[in-house]
């Protein structure tokens, strides 16, 4: 190859790189490994991880059954070394399973359009805010300290520079964001309200009440939904202008932290303003059905520095695990799935309170709750990994007020077994 | 056309596919709870107003198992994948994904473990972020870096407001960030919304950062150059270090656009000639899998003076010498995501290093830059080169001598469907008008270059005797070009249910 090209060396295809800008003598990195050694170590690192415990962690990640069906699927070569489809004809396969995904989360949400999915929740739920800003013309929001705190810290990181300013606002004894609060808190400048439902707390809001605070002031709702599952049995956010959605609760490992999938839903009259990738159906020469990337108009690719929002990517795959799960649950598994966690939750806190306090029982909750001991969280916490169980959130650091308090989550995961030995643990 | 001339390409037995909500009747399960261990509950008692009733139910499909498998399964040998061949796209880096990468990802102590799970019982997760960050430091010559970001648009966002916090520091964060001509969208995305305005900055005749019309342009308003290095249209800018002593004579920064890292992975660290901060693309560079469309991840690496500014929270190891992560960072830009970046991507990219090692990463790019070359040598001429400069990993040509019958840019890239390959990149960079931009990666041997090239050739030549052939191109497929028109002036962005009762 190298004498068909017309040169020497490989070291001639590098001459544009001058020679003292060249590594000498090779990176120090590791070594190359071999198959089995790669493995090998990555499984001694997965072995000093938590593993065989029990879990009562939720805060935005939620520990769901994954149907085996969702790997065996997302496995295909066909969907997971395929790029971004910008060549439809050879990429339907993509394409059609986003459109099913926007056309699920829309029946979830109550709304009328979704996009192909965003980076996560976080990045979701601050890009509607930034959304909001552009459809009214205004710039701020007033968020609801309910919302997840690092939600909350993403939204900070990026309205400091576009002028945006952020006011935050309390909750009341029942858990829910302060209304009196929020109400005062909406100026002529205030573009959204953003609130959490279930919020941080697990506490359900009183989505219409916010929703007529925000619209008579003139400003949109934005509705941050971390724990999905939750909409197999809570009425949707109809009356949000904008829903930022995490998915990861439909079938996406908890992974650390990461890769999730974040969602926009919003009403059809925003559609032009809404960021990142949208699936649309036409048709070809001969009529028949497909699927395209549509409205890209509002995208970087085009738009340049004027584009809705700076991202390119989705997050195709996650998006086709969240397809599946959604498929494979369907209209009754959905709700039968978030029944038991709700009779999970509310089993938990009965127990829990026996002996703990639990905060925040004036509104519904879904599968996460707030309890309250005299002991620090960490302390119990410490105690239960001895029987192999993980305990609550603590909350000092994002709530301090609240004191020695933990936010606990069950899933249809958490056994009775489970609940009932961290419940001897609580005082 | 002859059928001889296609010699990757076949015919085969596709299936069609409704949608899977037209599948869905009444009854039919996919899954299977266990009983209820606990209690059950009144739900209407327990959650009121706020219970989802049947009026408003969420109409998801009501399938099978074997249903949910053929229904996917069906509608994914649509698609074209790097696993069905060459996937030329030009600066997207379609390499092979290795399977060890999705074994290790999936192993139960990683993919199961929580983010907020207590450090002691994190540290396997913490040692993978740790020495990822040692092995991409060492790789871009820098000093300091954060997985977070979540892709490479995000990156650069996360690059650019690491200019703009050390900038404010030192007391003015300065107005504006220069954009060469060739760049990627997202870029002058990126400095709008880090609240910058965009300066654009030309490309001389090599199609390179011309350095006097740069001496000129940057002043004390100039925040950064954003530069892809090498270029969209594959050239290395050789004289990085005297863009970067330009740039930092006048008190600006040089960040770097990765994205066409895999041109120098091994070869050159870019920490060392002049880039004070860089993004990578992990699903570029890196081999982790594009998803048809993400989880992708975009890591930013960056020079001390920066570093005080990274986002929240990093890896340290603490005075026990356990890993830990540190939140209390004060000059800290924040959080660009909440936790800790796409961890999943974080193990594929780390599997990848080890797969390699110092000398496999070296030699990939090698590979890379050789497979280019071979591609440019042998279509030089019949399709014309723009721009005659040296480069490394990518090739851009543009359609000049076939746009002579009418044959566009796009039209050869729907023709090379049916000659078995995916698409190059059409029309991007904007630099170069009909440009085919072509990245085969390190992964192809020399047979599937030289069938690409046989089918370019043989494209080229129906573009001469046959233009029809290749303007209705693509012939093979399930479907044919799709209207774009009709999607975007009456959009259908979800299928509703009263079609399908209207059609019964």
């Amino acid at each position: 190859m190298l004498r068909e090209i017309g040169v020497r060396s490989i070291d001639d295809l590098f001459a544009p790189i001058p020679p003292d800008a060249q590594v000498k003598g090779g990176l120090n990195i590791p070594r190359q490994m071999a198959e089995s050694e790669i493995l090998d170590y990555f499984r001694q690192r997965a072995s000093e991880n938590a593993l065989g415990y029990s879990s009562f962690l939720g805060a935005g990640a939620y520990n769901h059954y994954r149907p085996v069906v969702i790997d065996s699927l997302i496995s295909r070569g066909e969907f997971f070394t395929a790029y971004t489809p910008y060549q439809p004809e050879i990429s339907q396969g993509t394409l059609q399973s986003i459109f099913e995904f926007q056309t699920m989360i829309c029946e979830l949400t109550g709304m009328e359009v979704a996009n192909a999915s965003m980076y996560d929740g976080s990045t979701a739920a601050t890009e509607s805010v930034m959304m909001a800003d552009r459809i009214t013309g205004r710039t701020g929001a007033v968020v609801a300290r309910s919302v997840h705190p690092e939600y909350r810290e993403v939204l900070a990181t990026y309205a400091k520079n576009q002028g945006m300013s952020i006011a935050e606002v309390g909750y009341q004894e029942n858990g829910r964001a302060d209304l009196s609060e929020l109400e005062e808190a909406i100026t002529d400048k205030t573009s959204c309200v953003l609130i959490q439902s279930p919020n941080f707390f697990g506490t359900l809001e009183d989505v219409a009440a916010v929703a007529d605070i925000a619209h008579k002031k003139g400003a949109l709702l934005v509705v941050a939904i971390a724990e999905a599952v939750s909409l197999g049995i809570v009425r949707p956010p109809v009356e949000a202008d904008v829903v930022a959605m995490e998915a990861q609760s439909f079938g996406v490992p908890v992974g650390f932290g990461g890769p999730y999938a974040g969602v926009i839903a919003t009403k059809e009259k925003f559609v032009r303003q809404i960021p990142g990738r949208l699936v649309g159906e036409t048709v070809d020469r001969q009529g028949r059905r497909g699927f395209v990337l549509t409205l890209s108009t509002r995208e970087q690719h085009i738009r340049r520095e004027k584009a809705t929002s700076n991202i390119c990517t989705n997050q195709a795959l996650i998006a086709l695990m969240a397809t599946i799960f959604m498929t494979v649950y369907g209209r009754e598994g959905i709700r039968e799935l978030a029944q038991q966690n709700l009779a999970k939750a509310a089993y938990a806190a009965e127990e829990f309170g026996r002996k703990g306090k639990v905060l925040f029982s004036g509104a519904p909750r879904f599968n996460e709750f707030v309890v309250q001991t005299k002991e620090e969280p960490r302390a119990i916490n410490d105690r239960l990994l001895e029987r192999k169980i993980v305990g609550g959130f603590p909350l000092k650091k994002f709530y301090p007020e609240l004191g020695n308090a933990a936010l606990w989550c069950c899933t249809e995961l958490t056994t009775r077994a489970a609940i009932d030995a961290a419940a001897k643990e609580v005082a | 056309m002859s059928d001889r001339d296609i010699k990757k390409a076949t015919t085969q037995v596709n299936q069609n596919e409704g949608l899977i909500m037209e599948k869905s009747s009444p009854g039919k399960k996919g899954y299977k709870l266990p009983p209820l261990d606990v209690p059950a509950v009144n739900i209407s008692k327990m959650l009121g107003d706020l219970e989802r009733r049947d009026d408003i139910a969420a109409e998801l499909p009501e399938v099978s198992e074997i249903e949910i498998i053929r229904h996917f399964t069906r509608i994914s040998t649509w698609n074209y994948a790097v696993d069905y061949g060459m996937y030329p796209l030009g600066s997207c880096t379609m390499k092979y994904n290795a399977r060890i990468n999705e074994v290790v990802a999936r192993l139960d102590g990683l993919a199961g473990a929580h983010p907020y799970q207590p450090e002691k019982l994190s540290q396997g997760a913490m040692k993978i972020l740790q020495l990822l960050s040692e092995c991409l430091i060492e790789i871009t010559g820098m000093d300091a870096i954060t997985l977070q970001p979540a892709a490479g648009a995000h990156g650069e966002l996360t690059g650019v407001l690491l200019v703009r916090a050390y900038l404010e520091s030192q007391g003015n964060p300065r107005k504006k960030i220069l954009i060469p001509d060739s760049a990627h969208g997202t870029n002058p995305a990126t400095a709008a919304i880090a609240g910058y305005a965009v300066e654009n900055l030309k490309s001389n005749q090599k199609g390179m950062i011309d350095l006097n019309a740069l001496e000129k342009q940057v002043t004390e308003d100039i925040a950064a150059l954003m530069l892809t290095n090498p270029s969209t249209i594959g050239v290395y800018e050789s004289d990085i270090h005297h863009i970067a002593g330009i740039l930092h004579r006048k008190g600006a920064l040089l960040y770097m656009d990765g994205a066409n890292m895999n041109a120098l992975c091994g070869k050159t660290q870019p920490g060392k000639n002049g880039v004070d901060v860089m993004h990578l693309n992990l699903h570029k560079t890196f081999s982790t899998p594009h998803g048809g469309g993400g989880p992708g991840s975009g890591p930013v690496a960056c020079k001390k003076i920066l570093e005080p500014f990274l986002p929240t929270p990093v890896v340290i190891e603490k005075s026990d010498g356990t890993l830990g992560f540190d939140y209390n960072r004060p000059k800290s830009i924040g959080r660009v995501r909440a936790f800790y970046g796409n961890f999943g991507m974080h193990v594929r990219a780390l599997a990848y290093i080890l797969a390699n090692g110092p000398d496999g990463l070296r030699q990939t790019t090698e590979d890379a830059v050789l497979n280019a070359n071979y591609i440019r040598k042998k279509l030089e001429g019949i399709y014309e080169l723009p721009y005659k400069t040296q480069t490394l990993h990518e090739v851009v040509f543009n359609d000049r001598i076939q746009q002579r019958k009418g044959v566009k840019t796009g039209d050869i890239a729907k023709r090379l469907i049916d000659y078995g390959f995916h698409s190059y990149t059409v029309s991007f960079p904007l630099i170069v008008p009909g440009a085919l931009m072509i990245e085969p990666t390190e992964s192809e041997s020399k047979e599937e270059l030289d069938l690409f090239i046989d089918a370019m050739k043989a494209i080229a030549k129906e573009a001469e005797d046959e233009p029809d052939t290749v303007l209705n191109a693509p012939h093979t497929t399930r479907i044919s070009r799709l209207d774009e028109v009709r999607a975007a002036r009456q959009p259908i962005l979800r299928w509703k249910k009263q079609a399908k009762y209207a059609a019964e």
